[in-house]
């Protein structure tokens, strides 16, 4: 196959996965931050502790992390005619079973995260008079917002694995190509090119995230490196400043 | 200001109750500097705790500046509408300081003014008249990772400052901080209760503390008081255990028989008088000064003094009646254990 050949056929299926990776983590962020925070909320000790609204969610969230995708995608099948407008197929098709996949993943991740914020900022929230709707906007999600931006990292990467399985059943994509040309037309230096592709997004995406969670948690920190380089610039500059004087004064 | 009536609280873990209040009744005066002291687990961030209803007592009830907070809706959890209004007259500081780590230090001290709503203009004339008070005018734009333990302490003065609390409640405010920066810290906030008029409940498990910036005091043990009052009247009663504790004066002496180890506490001007050498020339006594201290406490200068004479007790009669007679608080150490009979 050649070069130009390749790229013919990746464009169209690189985008078809962006799409469906993006749909499915746009509606993984609004349901599973939620329910994230529901959890950590409605748990011991929470604002709105209640035990069995605390455990439902935590079985539900259990139970949709325990079933493999592949089954995921099948079981789902009704409930994506419903959403997806009578059809199972195709990338926004996809899109269900891959964001139904990821919600719970993601919102264990938002648990461990939010729980992780000091309890002490969370008693100084309430001594000044605090709601829990406050408490959550003004701390719980701003002090954990470096590892949320992980999570939800870490939610896009996986979901960029899902949407491989998911392109066999119709939804197109990366995954879809490779096995198609790669494995049932033997095409396997197609196969390696696009999965190298994959490697690179995936790469990158990483970077990005990791970046921007470094960004938001060393506030402070990060601040004091820039200034600690511009200090050690100054540093190198100074003695010869003063060379430059000396020249001067030579010279004269 | 602040009145605890029978304050009980138990805490059940695992099957088992602990007792952490049992009935507690302190009452802290408008203006004044309060300290409680006590050993680890003696109950006195539980106590503090229930006084902004952090906590809520098992029993008994809590009134600020003449609301019965204990009588207003909410659980542990969730407090109600009118307990969070409470709340935000009453500022609190935190061991650990609590800050935010994701906004400035201008920020930290906005957050209170967020929560009652004030508009974006007024916050920041406030907290910039707030860190001016607590001498952080330079770091509005920091982070509190920025800072040191004294500066970060200084902004959850200014945090807990913000809504113009009438009392302020602080939890080992000191305790994280080297003893320079603690000096500081307590200078600041006798000075904040001596301008804004602010009253100050304050726990600590250091006597220094107390000496320096209370104007009363509790002892507590096992989840009650066991001694409270104003340190001046604890300081005139050779019963106290905080005056005993404000003045470690070391060792008793020699403990023969035949010997009689007093104990003498002068307030005010009392220390004018050479009374040592006075005693000595006019009973013609040698008198052996164990231990002496001179503090101001409470904004007073007090002394304390412990000295052997020779002869029993019935034998230095005559002596101690001449001492009371200077004005002075005479104490008879009964050296087999140590404190005062
Ligand atoms: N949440 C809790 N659950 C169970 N027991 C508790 C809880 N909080 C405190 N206690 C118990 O209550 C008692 C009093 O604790 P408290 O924290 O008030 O002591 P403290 O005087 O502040 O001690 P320290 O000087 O160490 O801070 C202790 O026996 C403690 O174990
Ligand atoms: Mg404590």
């Amino acid at each position: 196959m050649t070069w130009d050949r390749m790229q013919e056929l990746m464009w169209p299926a690189t985008w078809e996965t962006l799409r469906m990776v993006g749909l499915a983590g746009l509606a993984t962020l609004l349901v599973g931050l939620p329910l994230g925070l529901l959890l950590v909320l409605t748990g011991k000790g929470g604002p709105l502790q209640n035990q069995a609204v605390s455990r439902a969610l935590g079985v539900i969230v259990n139970v949709g992390r325990s079933i493999p995708f592949v089954i995921l995608i099948v079981a789902v099948i009704p409930f994506t005619k419903l959403v997806a407008g009578g059809t199972s197929l195709g990338w926004q098709a996809a899109t269900v079973p891959l964001a139904v996949g990821a919600i719970p993943f993601f919102a264990r991740l938002v648990e461990t995260a939010v729980r992780e914020v000091d309890g002490g900022l969370i008693e100084a929230l309430k001594a000044m008079g605090a709601g829990t709707g406050t408490i959550v906007r003004k701390t719980l999600l701003p002090e954990s917002l470096p590892s949320l931006v992980s999570a939800f990292t870490t939610t896009l990467i996986a979901l960029i694995g899902y949407s491989a399985m998911a392109g066999t059943v119709g939804g197109g994509g990366l995954g879809d190509l490779a096995i198609r040309y790669g494995y049932q037309r033997f095409e396997t230096a197609f196969m390696w090119v696009i999965v190298a592709e994959i490697v690179i997004i995936v790469t990158v995406l990483q970077l990005l995230g990791d970046l921007i969670a470094r960004r938001l948690g060393h506030r402070g920190n990060y601040r004091s490196t820039l200034s600690l380089l511009r200090a050690a610039k100054a540093a190198k500059a100074a003695p010869r400043a003063e060379k430059t004087a000396e020249d001067l004064a030579s010279s004269h | 200001m602040i009145t605890t009536k029978g304050l009980t609280k138990v805490y059940r873990s695992r099957g088992r109750d602990v007792l952490a209040l049992d009935s507690v009744d302190l009452h802290v005066r408008e203006g004044e500097v309060f300290g409680v002291v006590g050993t680890s687990g003696a109950g006195k961030s539980t106590l503090i705790r229930c006084v902004n209803l952090l906590e809520r007592p098992t029993s008994g009830t809590v009134t600020v500046d003449g609301v019965e907070l204990t009588a207003l809706a909410g659980s542990e959890q969730r407090a109600g509408r009118e307990l969070r209004e409470a709340r935000r007259r009453i500022g609190m500081v935190f061991q650990h300081f609590n800050l935010l780590s994701s906004r400035t230090v201008q920020q930290n001290v906005e957050l209170p003014l967020e929560i009652i709503g004030l508009d974006r203009h007024d916050r920041r004339r406030k907290a910039a008249e707030l860190l001016d008070l607590v001498g952080l005018a330079d770091k509005a734009g920091s982070y509190p990772s920025q800072l040191s333990g004294g500066q970060k302490q200084r902004v959850g003065i200014a945090r807990a400052l913000a809504g113009d609390p009438k009392v302020l409640l602080s939890d080992e405010a000191t305790s994280a901080l080297d003893p320079e920066t603690t000096r500081s810290i307590l200078k600041l906030l006798r000075d904040l209760n001596q301008q804004l008029g602010l009253t100050v409940l304050l726990i600590t498990h250091e006597m220094d503390v107390i000496k320096s910036v209370c104007d009363s005091a509790a002892l507590m043990r096992g989840g009650k008081v066991v001694e409270t009052g104003q340190l001046t009247d604890l300081l005139a009663d050779g019963h106290s255990r905080i005056a005993r504790d404000l003045f470690p004066l070391g060792a008793f002496g020699s403990g023969a028989a035949d010997r009689t180890v007093l104990e003498i506490t002068f307030q005010g001007d009392a220390p004018a008088q050479p009374f040592v050498s006075q005693l000595a020339r006019t009973y013609q006594i040698d008198i052996n000064i164990l231990g002496a201290a001179v503090e101001t406490i409470a904004g007073r200068l007090v002394g304390r003094m412990r000295v052997e004479l020779p002869g029993s007790h019935t034998d230095n009669v005559v002596p101690i009646g001449y001492l009371r007679q200077q004005g002075l608080q005479v104490d008879v150490l009964d050296l087999s254990n140590g404190a005062a009979a």
